[in-house]
């Protein structure tokens, strides 16, 4: 273990590597991000997940923002356990019937200003679910949704563009909240 | 703790013969029965608006039964064999069919949420008015609390209700309310096209996409009897082994955040990050989603990705093992998942329960060598086997399958075969059908599949979560409410290829 903690220390960090245009990319919507979140939010946003119906791949590449190579947290970006620590809700799935009030109730439950993404084709438009007897739609036919990442799921970095997005326009709207940035 | 695992034999290699057979209520018991007797394995239990089947393995291979539901009754199997019930409460739900002396009774799948009630039957029903809560079963005693949890759970995972009993800090009874994350995928898929049936089907579990599209893609070409491309055949696997890799590799990592041990979970999430960069290289989907499909796969991998995924693995496994070395030098470590979660090499006999659950508790089963299809069956395949039953025991499955896998893909790139990737799927005359069985990560799943032309006239998907969610149960008796998060890590079962 030491060896491999010694390694990590001279190394160059992993944050941010992998394809060469993907990782600058990634490198500047960092800082984008990091400078944006300290405007808007004083260094800290505070995110909670909420699965609605997703098929668990969505939460994947959620999930990954949180690994060294992106690692949301330098950013002050971090994931909270409790809706009502959360200034942003990450909803996915198309959802289903059986979560609606479990996802109402979220929703109520994150204080103001709060801002909703939907991430995820099902999230956006009930992706290939849509028109079962067992899902309602799209998030926003539930709640109101600031901003929508398609993709399925979306990678990483485009959740962070999504973000980015978010912020930029939380920011020209100075935090004035829910609606604000729709 | 240091289990050498055994070294499986290779077995028949050649494809069993699959039938499906008619037969009348009393064959159906005594098969019910023959299983809970111990005499074979539940596969599957499924129903149509007017049949219920039941898959079995047992001496004689893997088979289909099917008995036809007269007044939407059947006898139950649940009643004879306790890894069905579920299952049943499920196609009560969905089909309206009663299972005759099922010993429970409470909806499953139908939260009381849908507008309609028993969406699949031949006539749909009125939702039932306010079906109220749900009934958690019964617990009596001095001193216990209950601790209910979810359906939205603190970390980014899937929904699902989770409801402890505990005396003090010791879970006495987990029961768990599952449903959540139901879709109606097999609604979706009947009269759908087979393109479009292998987009649900591929997203049933999003971890397991490669597993489902797979297991799709077999079950269709059995149906139409049609044989894919060997580069194909081999493509398949080389995904199927970087899923597997991919998702070991992060449940490595969580198992051991769970247990406060970070620095292995840091480590993990870089080298599946590179896992799936790759695949996205390769395939042009850091999940693979979509790239396998009826008649073989839609993605082709160019010689230049083919070197890259070869210099992965061999700068992957050095210092995946670096980690193990670390796993296994941490006595902080294993003191928290060496003998937590116990589940019995008897239990997970009689669920059949597949993946690392099964072979962490000696059930020596892996659909790639038992069923041998190929290229498995060219391949060689060593099934990492230990008997402890903890969370420990199921790490390691997973860390020699990790191992396992690395070894398959350096084979399979250098076996190759050049040619075509997709041949075309031309529909038959009248209804076909067939099976597939795949093992993702998480163990076998299993797709039924019947065709009318190119049309699915039903579907049916089964994931190996069915038969190790229960067990989850048990293996959180006993131990402290904190240890259940790693305990649900080591199984880190599917909640949407459950819910469907
Ligand atoms: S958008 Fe795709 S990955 Fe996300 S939940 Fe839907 S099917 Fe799954």
């Amino acid at each position: 273990m030491r060896s491999l903690l010694f390694k990590s220390l001279v190394k160059d960090p992993v944050t941010i590597a992998g394809p060469e245009a993907e990782a600058n990319a990634t490198q500047e919507l960092a800082r984008t991000l990091e400078d944006l979140s300290r405007r808007v939010l004083g260094r800290s946003l505070v995110i909670r997940e909420v699965d609605a119906g997703s098929c668990n791949g969505c939460e994947l590449e959620i999930h990954a923002l949180n690994n060294p190579v992106y690692d949301l947290e330098r950013l002050g970006l971090k994931f909270a356990a409790s809706p009502r620590h959360a200034d942003v809700l990450l909803v996915t799935g198309p959802v289903t019937h059986n979560m609606r009030v479990a996802l109402e109730r979220t929703w109520k439950a994150t204080p103001d200003p709060k801002w909703v993404v939907a991430v995820g084709d099902c999230a956006c438009s009930g992706g290939v679910f849509a028109g079962s007897y067992a899902c309602v739609g799209p998030v926003s036919a539930v709640i109101p949704v600031d901003l929508h990442i398609a993709g399925c799921p979306p990678r990483p970095i485009e959740i962070l563009k999504g973000l980015v997005a978010l912020l930029d326009a939380a920011a020209r709207n100075n935090g004035a909240g829910k609606g604000a940035v729709r | 703790m240091a289990q050498r695992p055994r070294t499986a034999r290779r077995s028949d290699p050649r494809p069993r013969a699959r039938r499906r057979r008619a037969v009348d209520a009393k064959t159906w018991i005594a098969n019910a029965e023959a299983l809970g007797r111990g005499e074979g394995e539940l596969v599957a239990l499924f129903a149509e608006p007017d049949r219920v089947h039941m898959a079995l393995r047992d001496v004689a291979g893997t088979r289909l039964l099917t008995l036809a539901v007269a007044d939407r009754r059947y006898p139950s199997v649940g009643a004879r064999h306790a890894p069905a019930i579920r299952l049943e409460r499920a196609i009560r739900d969905l089909f309206g069919h009663e299972p005759e002396g099922l010993p429970d009774t409470r909806p499953w799948l139908d939260h009381g949420a849908w507008p309609l009630a028993h969406p699949l039957a031949a006539k749909r029903g009125l939702p039932a008015k306010s079906r109220g809560g749900y009934e958690f079963l019964p617990v009596e005693g001095e001193g216990l609390h209950q601790i209910p949890v979810g359906p939205v759970h603190a970390g980014i995972i899937e929904p699902g209700h989770f409801r402890f009993t505990a005396n003090g800090e010791t879970v006495v009874r987990l029961e768990a309310r599952l449903g959540y994350v139901h879709k109606g995928i097999e609604w979706l898929m009947q009269g759908a096209p087979i393109a479009r049936a292998a987009m649900l089907i591929g997203r049933v579990s999003g971890d397991s996409t490669v597993a489902y599209a797979y297991a799709f893609a077999r079950a269709v070409e059995s149906a139409l009897r049609l044989t894919p491309p060997p580069r194909a055949v081999y493509l398949r696997a080389l995904m199927a082994e970087l899923e597997r890799i991919a998702n070991h590799l992060g449940d490595f990592g969580a198992i051991c955040n769970d247990a406060t041990y970070v620095l292995i979970h840091a480590h993990c999430g870089v080298l599946r990050e590179q896992v799936l960069a790759a695949c996205d290289a390769a395939f042009g989907h850091r999940l693979m989603r979509d790239c396998i499909v009826p008649g073989g796969v839609a993605a082709d991998l160019s010689a230049a990705e083919a070197r890259r995924l070869k210099a992965l693995v061999d700068s992957i496994a050095p210092r995946f093992r670096e980690l193990v070395a670390i796993y296994d030098d941490a006595p902080s470590l294993l003191d928290r998942t060496v003998t937590t979660g116990l589940v019995s090499a008897e239990l997970v006999r009689r669920f059949a329960a597949g993946g690392y659950v099964g072979r962490a508790s000696g059930r020596d089963f892996d659909a790639r060598r038992e069923h041998a299809y190929p290229p498995y069956d060219k391949l060689g395949l060593e099934v990492p086997v230990f008997e402890a039953g903890d969370v420990d025991a199921r790490l390691r499955v997973r860390l020699r399958e990790i191992e396992e896998s690395l070894r398959l893909i350096r084979r399979i790139l250098d076996a190759l075969p050049r040619g075509e990737v997709r041949a075309a799927l031309r529909g038959a005359k009248g209804e076909r059908e067939g099976v597939g069985m795949v093992e993702g990560f998480r163990g076998d799943v299993f797709v039924y599949v019947r065709l009318s032309g190119t049309t699915v006239v039903r579907c049916h998907p089964r994931d190996p979560s069915w038969f190790q969610w229960p067990l989850l149960e048990v293996a959180v008796k006993d131990n402290i409410v904190a240890d259940f998060p790693l305990c649900n890590k080591s199984f880190n079962c599917s909640y949407s290829g459950h819910d469907l």
